[in-house]
């Protein structure tokens, strides 16, 4: 594409301003942060020619909360519920990483029935975030009703979290050494039945979206990202095995008890808008292996251990990482403890911040249509970029 | 008192069956306005697992009227900057043109506006005009997206009209008429005698091409809402949106029956041959379209210029090269 | 190669053929909403909604409160606020000293801390669920009350004692 070739990128895309108004017969465009297809309050500033972008630049920070200055404020059990709200479609991915973190620092041990239920809750919380997804892509691309199919399918799985974590979205269900509530019989029946219901669902999900040509076609050789190119944004999860690298925070450095359970890791090599597509719906099948495995192996036990630190406990002088697999990506927290009773300092790694960093470099030359279509394919959730 | 007939005689007959019909086919056009977005609702309702309107009357039956209300009600808003004669021009011209396109369509065996030998042509001449009206409302409303819109608007009805027309021309040299009521009596009463059988590529063309035409899903390029936030009604509140929306259901229900007409047999049918036959097939149509709609993602610009200039386009001039030969060879 | 072209055509139209089969299958098939407010969702025990005080088992007019406040100091939001007076229970009379013994010097008049006011900000609630978690005495729940709309932040100031008391004298 000769628009490509005009306009090669040379040095950081973050660079180049706006302010100096549109090169001649283009047209600057605001998408967001009240357009339809950038979900939430990302704007991206597009200089257009015709309907080709010449440059895009993603502006961040409208739905900027300070999580991590909050960590600094709020004692290390008080900021549990902060994590619930970074991500809210994968909201037990962060409380998993923050809460690893403080495990990791101050050296709480955590059962083994609820490494299983940390596992059986943050996997379902995985689908449920997939499908969310999978039905707001479809928005973008034009098709209303999946995104109802997919609700469908989530409504189960609130309904099943709701059982053990008592909210719906906004879930504050770890605690350091555990989690705060057991199963319920009512959770375990409803959880096979989901997990039958919904690999009978998923081949109407490959009828409808995964099979249909237009989809093909607006998704195929969009948005292609080199392993290299992936690599030096530092995209991870599902971006990156869909350029066809094999890195699973679950299996490259292996946490909880996720070495326990047989799984794959799904991966396709293509780069393109369908390959993340694809590793996206083939995840949720692995993630229901996992679950029905987590399920069949759980142990009888306690679920919060009977050592779990007291609410006004420090961990003492020290720092600690622990990341793990979001459905976005790896998420990351590292908490720095001086030994007072409030984190020292918090820092928290939101997978969708480098995976938004590739779409300046992605959409230039595209047209605008496919723009969004890669927007789309990257999964941002804007409240998690801003953090 | 003078008597009605005499009062009637100064005046053509042929003009008083034109008002007439005018007045009718006003009537029409809302009515089936209104149903048509009664249906569309509980379609994408029954489709997505939920009831669509049902709180407003019996079955949501008045839903649509309620909704006309608000949009009458609304302020009519201008934007700043925007050219205010062709800003309010465009719904008008939007709408308008429908009613002649209606002329000219005959419901049943005597209703129609008016019988022209050449009713294909009017029609076709007419559709024309709904682009300008999108290409205006886009240029009018000083918005980049509506810009935008009109731009993809223009290209993609010039570009659709063109395998349409071929279609459609496939039958007229079949059938040897451009009137649309010759054209119906050609046809017989039953399935197998209808236009649709001979003509099987003409009709799928049609379709395709009459979804595009109309600017609906998956070719609703124009408006599409997650790229180009509205389209060429962005700037459109109250009763601008609501003109621009009934055209294009009304749009819908033009392509629509003149789809039945040309391949389905217009009002003729197995029992009883009359304008019921003609509401059924129509109707039949339009719940396809709007099936369609809610299934489908939307294509790209590109891709839709794609399917038309490499696919329908050849297929339309083979298909109408096929049928001349084939009349030259067997009439 | 260009019968290659078509074949794909067809399979393209055919996956389009399959969509429709699949939305039209769905057409058919019963709905899934549930009509607020002629029904209502059967899963609403499990849903936590605002806390709320446990009555003691002999008093359902008195919370089990202990005024420990951790429940006070622990949220995140800081949306507890507990206000309690100390009462002094008046000393039981002492007794009369036995012939030959001395007298036992009185008892002391008991101090009893009282629980007057259980102030809840559910505006700033985030429900984690600390409070609950950490109470000593089990003094706290959440209530499955989901049916809560208000025109003001004032009506989401709730006094949880009041609150207890009005349940108690159902
Ligand atoms: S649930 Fe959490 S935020 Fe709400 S009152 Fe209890 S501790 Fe505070
Ligand atoms: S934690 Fe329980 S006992 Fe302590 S003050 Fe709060 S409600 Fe009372």
């Amino acid at each position: 594409m000769s628009h490509c070739e005009a306009n090669a990128l040379t040095g950081d895309t973050y660079t180049r301003r706006f302010d100096t108004g549109p090169a001649g017969d283009t047209l600057i465009v605001n998408m967001g942060p009240q357009h339809p297809s950038t979900h939430g309050v990302l704007r991206v500033i597009v200089e257009l020619d015709g309907e080709y972008i010449l440059r895009a630049e993603p502006v961040l920070g409208y739905v900027h909360r300070m999580h991590e200055k909050m960590g600094e404020v709020k004692s290390f059990t008080q900021y549990l519920p902060n994590m619930g709200r970074v991500d809210y479609l994968h909201a037990l991915a962060w409380n998993w990483a923050y809460v690893g973190a403080v495990e990791k620092l101050g050296g709480v041990e955590v059962p083994e029935r609820a490494q299983y239920l940390r596992v059986i809750s943050t996997e379902l919380n995985r689908i449920s975030s997939h499908l969310v997804w999978w039905g707001a892509y479809l928005l973008d691309l034009g098709a209303f009703t999946p995104i109802m199919y997919a609700f469908d399918d989530r409504e189960i799985i609130l309904d099943l979290l709701q059982i053990i974590t008592g909210s719906r979205l906004t879930y504050c269900y770890f605690r350091f050494g555990g989690v705060v509530a057991d199963v319920t019989p009512a959770f375990v029946s409803g959880l096979t039945e989901f997990l039958a219901r919904f690999k009978s669902r998923l081949p109407m999900y490959t009828d409808l979206v995964t099979n249909n040509v237009i989809l093909r076609k607006r998704c195929e050789e969009i948005g292609v990202i080199d392993v290299d190119m992936a690599r030096r944004y530092g995209a991870t999860g599902p971006v990156l095995r869909g350029s066809g690298v094999a890195y699973d925070t679950r299996r490259a450095e292996p946490y909880g008890i996720y070495d326990r359970f047989d799984y794959e890791i799904p991966t396709f090599p293509e780069g393109d808008a369908m390959a993340r597509y694809m590793v996206r719906m083939r995840e949720m099948e692995e993630s229901v292996k996992i679950i029905e495995q987590a399920l069949a192996q759980m142990p009888e036990g306690e679920y919060l251990s009977a050592k779990a630190p007291k609410p006004a406990w420090k961990p003492g002088v020290g720092e600690a990482y622990f990341a793990v697999e979001g459905a976005r990506g790896k998420i990351g927290a590292y908490v720095v403890s001086d030994g007072a009773k409030n984190p020292y300092r918090v820092k928290l790694r939101a997978p969708s911040y480098c995976n938004l960093s590739l779409f300046a470099e992605l959409a230039q030359g595209v047209i605008l249509a496919d723009a969004v279509s890669i927007m789309g394919s990257l999964d941002l959730v804007i409240p998690e970029i801003d953090r | 008192m003078p008597d009605m007939n005499t009062l009637l005689a100064g005046i053509p007959a042929e003009l008083t069956r034109l008002v007439l019909a005018l007045i009718g086919l006003m009537a029409f056009i809302g009515l089936n306005g209104l149903a048509l977005v009664w249906v569309e609702r509980k379609v994408a309702g029954h489709v997505q697992r939920r009831p669509g309107p049902y709180e407003v009357g019996p079955f949501g039956l008045i839903q649509p009227i309620v909704d006309a209300v608000k949009l009458v009600g609304k302020q009519l808003a201008t934007p700043a900057g925007a050219d205010k004669f062709l800003f309010w021009l465009a719904p008008l011209l939007s709408f308008l043109p429908i009613f002649l396109l209606f002329i000219p369509i005959p419901f049943s065996e005597n209703l129609v506006g008016l019988n022209t030998n050449l009713g294909v042509l009017l029609i076709l001449a007419f559709a024309g005009l709904n682009v300008l009206a999108l290409c205006l409302a886009g240029w009018g409303q000083n918005n980049k997206w509506g810009l935008l819109g009109a731009g993809r608007a223009v290209a993609q009805s010039v570009a659709y009209e063109i395998p349409l027309l071929l279609a459609v021309l496939a039958v007229s040299f079949q059938t040897g008429s451009l009137s649309l009521a010759e054209i119906t009596a050609k046809q017989g009463a039953w399935p197998w005698q209808w236009n649709i059988v001979v003509q099987p590529l003409a009709f799928f063309l049609y379709f395709i091409c009459a979804v595009a035409e109309t600017n609906r899903a998956p070719f609703d390029l124009p408006e599409a809402e997650s790229e180009l936030t509205a389209g060429f009604h962005t700037e459109y509140s109250g009763m601008g949106f609501g003109l621009f929306f009934l055209a294009e259901y009304a749009n819908m229900i033009v392509v629509c029956s003149v789809a039945t007409v040309l391949f389905l047999g217009g009002w003729q049918g197995p029992v009883e041959p009359g304008w019921w036959w003609f509401l059924i097939k129509m109707y039949a149509l339009l719940v396809v379209i709007i099936w369609f709609r809610w299934t489908y993602p939307r294509v790209r610009f590109d891709q839709l210029l794609n399917l038309n200039w490499k696919w329908l386009l050849p297929l339309s001039m083979v298909n109408l090269l096929a049928t001349a030969f084939a009349v030259k060879l067997f009439a | 190669m260009i019968s290659q072209t078509f074949k794909e055509a067809v399979s393209a139209v055919w996956s389009m053929v399959v969509g429709l089969k699949v939305t039209g299958r769905n057409f058919l098939q019963p709905q899934i909403t549930v009509h607020y407010p002629r029904q209502v969702v059967t899963n609403l025990d499990t849903y936590r909604g605002h806390i709320e005080l446990v009555a003691k088992d002999e008093d359902p007019f008195k919370a089990k409160c202990i005024l420990c406040g951790q429940c006070e100091n622990n949220c995140p939001s800081g949306c507890i606020t507990i206000e309690s007076v100390t009462r002094e229970t008046p000393a039981p009379p002492a007794p009369e000293p036995a012939p030959g013994e001395e007298a036992k010097p009185a008892p002391k008049p008991k101090k009893v801390k009282e629980l007057t006011q259980f102030m809840l900000d559910y505006n700033l609630c985030s429900l984690c669920g600390l409070c609950v978690q950490h109470c000593p005495v089990d003094s706290l729940r959440f209530s499955t009350d989901v049916y809560l709309a208000g025109f003001s932040r004032g009506e989401f100031e709730f006094e949880l004692l009041e609150m207890l008391q009005k349940r108690g004298k159902k």
